[in-house]
Parts: C-alpha cells; structure tokens; sequence
C-alpha cells in the first residue's frame, strides 16, 4: 500500500511540474530590414513559430525555420535563403533564454506583466547574448506573448552588400506575436 | 524498498528540470518536407528553359539580345551592330504552372509556352530525387511567305516544341538537367529536314559566388533530321543578379530564341574551317534581362 502511495505522490509531483509548461507551434514573428532610404518594404512573415516556456523556472526557448519566412516579393523570398541566412547550411534561428525579473511576473493570476528576458540567440551558425523586453498577456489559463527587438544581421555573419546597402538595413527589427497555451 | 520509492520521489524532479534545458524537445520533432529551390537563377539556362518556374502571381519581364558573330571585329564592334531582340512577359499562375509570350525579330516570330512542373525534387517526409517538368511551347513566324505564288496556308506558319525537363540541383552550387526534346515543323525548306526533329539537350549550373553562377547548355540532335549544313547548338553564359534583376550574359553560336531556331537551324559551329581553309568562329555575344514585378501577393501574407 505505502508503495502505491508513494508512487502516486512521485506521479503527481511530476505532473505538476509539467503542467507549467505553456507552448505553440504557430507563433508570428515578423521581419523588417527595410531601410529608411528604400523604395520597398523589405519585410517577412511567419506564423509558424515554435515557443516553449516553462512558468516556474521562467526558462523560455523558441525556434524558427528560416524557410517558413514568406515575403511578398518571391525573389526577395530567395534572396533571403540563398544569400542572406543561407537556411539550406543553417535552417532555424532559435533562441534559449530566462525571464529575469520573475518575481514580478505571476502566470498564475490574469494580468499584463512586464518581463525582462536576456538569453543566447542564434541565427547563421552565430550565437550571441541578447537582452529584451516583452509583455506577457496571462488571459484564461493562456499566455500572448508580445516583444520587438533588433538584431545586427553583420552580428551574425550576415553581410549586406554596398549595391543594397540604400534598401536593406544592418538592423533588422524583430516583432513576436504568440499565443502560448498549457501544455497537456 | 520504501526507501527506494522515496529516492525516486526526490529525483523526478530533477529528471524533469534537467529536461528542461531543451524545452523544445517537448513539442517533438515536427517533420518537414523541403523543397529544393533556386536550382538555376531563372527559368531560362540560356536559350532554352530551366527546371525553374516563376513564382506564383510574379510577372517576369524579359528583354533579350542576340549580336552578330564576334569575327567581325572592331567594324562591327564584335557583332554588336547586327542585334535580334526578342521581349516577352511570363507569368506564375501557381508555383507549378506558368506560361509566357514572346515575339523576336528574326523571322518576325510569336511564341507562346505553358509550362507546368510535374514532381518537384524533395527531401524530408517526402523523397523525389529529381524535378521533372513538361513543356509546350508554340512558336508562329510571321514573316512574309518568300513565294507568295505558291499555295502557301496559315499552318505552313506554325512550329510546336515539346520538351520534359529532368533536373537535380546537386549541393549548393551545382544544377544540371537532361531535356528530351522533340520539334515539329508543318512545312520544310528541304527533303533532308525532317517534319520531327529529336533532340536531347544537356545544361548545368555552377555558382561562382552567391550573385554569379556558369551556365552551360548543349543540344543535341541526332543524324539524320536536319540538313546537313545545321549544327548543334551550344551557350556558355554568366548569370549575375542584382536586386530585382538577373543579367544572363553569353556566347553561343545560334542567332535564333526561339526552339525551332536553335535546335534545328544554327548555321556555324564555335569554330570552323572557313572556305578558303582559315579557322572562323560562329561565336555570337548575347544576353537576357530579366527584371520581375510581383503582381498578386502571396495568400499567406493576408
């Protein structure tokens, strides 16, 4: 009998952890490098971001297949993969990182919280410190997820050359739209 | 044994934390299919198609130039003074089916094309080794009849090609295709020149840099068809793209754009005996533009 007890208590100390757990496979992120001086919007859209956030450690990790990218120029699209990220070397862009303030953010109650997140990026086979803020939207046991930053694309290895200089900006911003939910 | 459950109490959750450095893992690996893309810089290797199609709603503009052989020298300025144009739009009605439309200036041709991809080379959840794609293209000369005496019918007019493109991008840098090829002619000028004409054309891809790759292209056509005067034609080019163009520059030896043209009439080899026994060369400089306009957006940016 004590076994059974145990045992039921160590499963259930297990679930409890992973239910803190919230997650999504079609997180949107956007992409601008359109330089003040361009004729045309460089930018790019995905809505099949995957993020994954654990509550009580406040550890929170997302990846992105590069090629998943659309733009509105079909060209622009290749240029991207083919010359830019180069996504057939290196396919995603991930990001692993920590919620440093997560005494002030409480997934547990309804609200609009304030989180300081600081983690390692990695874009173009380049890994590099990086330091943002975002909104966490906690609304009926889901989390929205709302943060824009920018990434120095030579940071990465990602040259942008002089002929495209006046149209593509080094500082590429980065806009995160994401709807996390509980993971079962 | 109580002791030993106890253990396991303490140490699932640190199992579970130590999981935790990849969170990702927990939402499994999702399994993709990837599709090769930019096997060749257009849809043109040189004179002929690529395995390549214009992208869904994208309208291509193409202006392309064919000069005089580069023998006749400074006179000429190497050729560039006897220019053939051809323009012509195509357009992607899905990602796999396009069609186009040119008219060049030599023999006053039209052309017309529906190309439509068939597989396309993946890998992933899905595996095709290769891309296959069909073409049919129509071409019309619209060029006075030489002997309007004669009883000369609109269909005497009328050239078809059909092609199937077999390609393989191979890595990063290197494509090549294999292209059967079968060219049909409602009127002749010769007995010798065969209403069909067979051919198995040969082109590759190397990129040099990421805006600059080699094309070559050969066609092949086996005795026997074509009037013994007509040779094989054969292009070297460089691609080089700059924004929202691509600039195909490059030599070869047929003077025409148009199918019918270049595989069953290019007059003069890369090099050749001339009549008095000197070494001439057919080589011509030529180039096409490509400049594209996306016309429709993509449905997933709405």
């Amino acid at each position: 009998m004590k076994k059974i007890v145990f045992l039921f208590v160590a499963l259930t100390a297990a679930t409890t952890i992973s239910a803190q757990n919230y997650f999504t496979r079609d997180g949107k992120v956007k992409l601008d490098a359109t330089s003040s001086t361009s004729p045309e919007k460089i930018e790019a859209l995905t809505k099949t971001a995957s993020c994954v956030l654990d509550a009580s450690a406040g550890k929170i990790q997302w990846a992105v297949l590069l090629k998943s990218f659309k733009f509105e120029q079909a060209l622009m699209e290749e240029h991207f993969n083919e010359n830019y990220v180069e996504s057939n070397k290196f396919p995603k862009a991930t990001f692993s990182g920590q919620i440093t303030n997560l005494s002030e953010v409480n997934l547990a109650k309804d609200g609009t919280y304030n989180a300081v997140v600081t983690g390692k990026m990695t874009l173009h086979g380049v890994t590099k410190d990086i330091t943002t803020n975002g909104a966490l939207n906690v609304s009926g046991g889901k989390i929205r997820v709302n943060a824009g930053f920018s990434l120095m694309l030579p940071d990465y290895g990602i040259t942008i050359p002089s002929l495209v200089s006046d149209k593509v900006t080094k500082d590429a911003r980065i806009l995160i739209d994401a709807t996390l939910e509980p993971m079962k | 044994m109580n002791k030993k459950y106890l253990l396991l109490f303490f140490l699932l959750p640190t199992f579970l934390r130590a999981q935790d450095q990849d969170l990702l893992a927990l939402l499994g690996e999702e399994k993709s299919v990837e599709y090769a893309t930019a096997s060749f810089k257009t849809n043109r290797v040189i004179n002929g198609h690529s395995i390549e199609n214009t992208a869904a709603g994208v309208l291509d503009f193409k202006i392309s130039h064919r000069f005089s052989p580069v023998r006749q020298g400074l006179y000429d300025i190497f050729g560039l003074d006897g220019a053939t144009i051809r323009f012509g739009l195509d357009y992607g009605i899905t990602n796999r089916l396009m069609v186009g439309a040119g008219r060049n200036s030599r023999e006053k041709i039209y052309d017309g094309f529906v190309k439509y991809k068939i597989l396309r080379q993946c890998s992933g959840a899905k595996n095709i080794p290769v891309t296959l794609t069909y073409l049919a293209d129509a071409q019309i000369k619209s060029v006075k009849f030489a002997d309007p005496s004669r009883d000369n019918k609109f269909t005497d007019r009328v050239y078809y090609t059909h092609q199937l493109l077999i390609g393989r991008k191979f890595g990063d840098r290197l494509s090549l295709q294999l292209m059967p090829t079968l060219v049909h002619r409602n009127l002749t000028t010769s007995p010798e020149d065969k209403n069909d004409v067979y051919a198995m054309g040969v082109a590759g891809r190397f990129k040099l840099s990421k805006r600059v790759a080699l094309n070559a292209e050969y066609y092949y056509v086996p005795d026997g068809q074509i009037a013994t005067s007509y040779v094989n034609s054969l292009s070297l080019g460089l691609d080089i793209e700059t924004g929202g163009h691509v600039f195909q520059l490059h030599f070869t030896n047929s003077p025409d754009m148009t199918y019918k043209g270049f595989i069953t009439e290019t007059q003069e080899q890369w090099f050749f005996q001339g009549n008095d026994g000197q070494l001439m060369s057919g080589i011509r400089f030529g180039f096409n533009v490509s400049r594209v306009f996306t016309v429709v957006k993509p449905k997933e940016l709405k």
